[in-house]
């Protein structure tokens, strides 16, 4: 064993993960124009702005474990979905699944990581090929890493999945656009599932959808993860979705995590000021005629993100220490965590 | 917000109907479209995609372009019916007395002009001021809807402002001139939950300084739930519920109202299905014959599949149903 697998198998390695991200980031900037570049030559570079979407996060998915993501738009929650399932690179930190480094696995480690980590994209209509028939769509996957060894086979699986997503098998030869929103996004799960993924990637997947439409698709992943034994991490800005479908929540702001909670703790006794402030936000029909009392501001631009705890400006309760020191997540209870000044033991 | 129950309301809708035509047909998205709206009330209209919510809005002050065309049915906004109107004459009454905000800002305001620019022309349209004078009503009007710096974002562009605060300007630009009445079309959905509880905020202060009617489109139940004196539930292009919040969404008599309550997590157990409806709203060259959501619902019978329901009523709570649910029995 290498010494730095030996860093992974360190006391605080959870035992049950199926994924763990360790001080991930990851920035964007542009590239300089041709002026910029020609001032670098003689030395007098101007400095081009870095964004940074996600900032030395650490976070362990379980294995069989609904695991929410939630957060304003902006927060960088997309970003660290897709560093998880490998689309986009990290710019620094580790990514581990299965308890082993995907930036040091082998060709056949990380194909089999590239298949067992999947995604469902949030837009079904953006997502999916208007080119192609559904069948194609769901056979590409199966044929690209050849995964059966003849066409009829990978004809059964196709009727397979999209009867498993509740879908008829005779629809296979329509395009995307026959399809109802709900619909696509059924095509978008079967596509996911068609490799046997065991962790899947939820970026907002029910965002598009109708009410009535939101409830199928909810039920959809609750019976897949109960039949698969699936994983989920499941990105939404929709709280009462996520109370209902997570096992545990991890609140985002401005790229980092500032709560992380069982979901009934985080619901009935929510630590971080923000996690109490979107709770509060939650559109319920149990309330009627509620005086509003939002929380005041915007997400601040990552482009220029406030100093010590970035989310000072927003917070009723912020003090002189909280302007300008930034808070450690630390641990208030088992399985807890919580990024705020308040919550420091005295 | 509850007005006088005796006076005449400040728009009463009966029987709209506003058609599309396809090259095989006309289909209409909106039919027998009845409704009254005391003035100062707010009214959640609530619907999912395609159920004509949007359409019904926008044919209140003749908004509908062809290959849509609204065929028949009155709207009486103080007693005058607007479809009666010629266009200079509905020009007249649309951004002054009657206003409109759309669910997406970066697309209803205009990218090359600044934003005191475009609201000063929602001035200037309907009556002659001093420059000055306009643009100080600007400022304050932006002021009023929660902008802050209004003084330097009054010359800014679109683009330089954040989605939430291009929602606010829209506001501001629907309450220039002192509208009687809003209709707001899903102007929060694309909103984060932080910036529309924000939003949701200033609105329900402003329509009870202002005593502005509004008419609130959406497909969220929770947010009229909070913001609104009564609920229309809107099905395949008719309204198939309208009631007093509480009665609606307490004791829905509607199977489809009920259905859309029990869709959203919060009574079922976490992790258990939630109460689907089945199946999917019929688009618009398909809509089913008789109640429009016999199909998918549970307590259809042959009657459904054959004849429309007829408005039943009990005091200001009414529904189209042959199979209502028993008020006694709904959770």
């Amino acid at each position: 064993m290498s010494p730095r697998n030996d860093i992974t198998s360190a006391p605080d390695r959870d035992e049950d993960a199926i994924l763990e991200v360790r001080r991930l980031s990851r920035r964007f900037s542009r590239k300089p124009v041709l002026a910029e570049q020609l001032l670098g030559l003689v030395g007098k570079a101007p400095e081009i702005p870095v964004l940074t979407a996600v900032k030395s996060l650490d976070l362990t998915v379980r294995r069989g474990e609904v695991l929410g993501l939630v957060g304003e738009s902006g927060c960088g929650k997309s970003t660290l979905g897709r560093m998880m399932t490998g689309i986009n690179p990290p710019s620094e930190g580790e990514i581990l699944y299965n308890g082993k480094r995907t930036d040091e696995m082998s060709r056949q480690e990380r194909l089999a990581y590239t298949l067992a980590v999947q995604m469902v994209f949030q837009d079904p209509y953006a997502s999916l090929n208007p080119r192609q028939t559904v069948g194609e769509i769901l056979s590409e996957p199966l044929r690209v890493h050849n995964r059966c060894k003849n066409r009829a086979e990978i004809s059964e699986r196709v009727d397979a999945a999209l009867n498993e997503v509740g879908l008829d098998p005779s629809y296979r030869d329509r395009y995307p656009h026959q399809f109802s929103g709900g619909q696509r996004q059924r095509i978008g799960i079967a596509r996911a599932l068609i490799v046997d993924p065991e962790f899947l990637v939820c970026d907002e997947p029910i965002a598009a959808l109708d009410v009535s439409i939101q409830a199928q698709v909810i039920n959809l992943f609750l019976e897949l993860r109960a039949q698969r034994a699936l994983t989920y991490l499941f990105i939404s800005h929709d709280l009462s979705v996520v109370w209902h479908i997570a096992d545990r929540v991890a609140i985002m702001y401005l790229g980092e995590i500032v709560e992380l909670a069982p979901t009934t703790e985080l619901f009935d006794s929510p630590a971080h000021p923000y996690t109490q402030t979107l709770l509060a936000e939650i559109p319920s029909v149990k309330r009627r005629r509620r005086a509003f009392q939002p929380v005041k501001g915007e997400l601040p631009s990552p482009l220029n993100p406030p100093s010590g705890c970035t989310f000072h400006p927003r917070c009723p309760m912020a003090t002189d220490r909280c302007r300008s020191e930034r808070p450690i997540s630390r641990t208030i209870a088992p399985g807890r965590t919580v990024a705020c000044h308040l919550h420091e033991p005295s | 917000m509850m007005s006088d129950q005796s006076s005449s309301p400040l728009l009463a809708v009966e029987n709209l109907r506003t058609v599309f035509h396809f090259a095989d047909g006309a289909y209409p998205a909106i039919d027998s479209l009845s409704f009254e709206l005391r003035a100062g009330e707010v009214l959640g209209l609530v619907g999912e995609s395609g159920s004509g919510k949007s359409v019904a809005g926008f044919s209140l002050i003749g908004l509908v372009d062809a290959p849509g065309e609204i065929v028949s049915g009155e709207v009486r906004f103080k007693g005058r019916d607007l479809r009666k109107l010629s266009d200079e004459e509905l020009r007249r009454v649309r951004g002054k007395s009657v206003s409109m905000i759309f669910q997406d800002p970066l697309t209803t305001l205009n990218p090359v002009l600044t934003i005191g620019e475009q609201m000063m022309e929602a001035i200037s349209e309907h009556e002659t001021v001093d420059p000055a004078a306009a643009r100080q009503r600007c400022i304050d009007t932006l002021t009023k809807v929660g902008i802050t710096s209004p003084q330097t974002r009054v010359d800014q562009f679109p683009h330089e402002l954040s989605g939430g605060m291009r929602q606010r300007v829209a506001i501001a630009t629907a309450l220039l001139n002192q509208p009687e009445l809003i209709i707001a079309d899903e102007p929060t959905t694309a909103l984060d939950v932080t910036i529309q509880g924000q939003i949701l905020a200033e609105m329900q202060t402003l329509q009870k300084e202002t005593g502005t009617a509004l008419i609130w489109i959406t497909h969220d139940l929770g947010v009229v739930s909070e913001l609104a004196d009564r609920i229309a539930v809107m099905y395949a292009g008719g309204i198939v519920e309208i009631g007093q919040v509480d009665d609606v969404l307490d004791s829905p008599r509607h199977p489809y109202t009920l259905g859309l309550l029990n869709s959203v997590p919060g009574d079922t157990p976490r992790g258990e299905a939630l109460r689907q409806i089945e199946g999917a709203a019929p688009s618009l060259t398909a809509r089913p014959l008789g109640c429009p959501f016999h199909p998918r619902c549970f307590r259809a019978s042959d009657l459904c599949r054959t004849e429309e329901p007829p408005l039943a009523e009990a005091g200001d709570h009414s529904w189209r149903c042959h199979h209502p649910l028993d008020p006694e029995k709904t959770p």
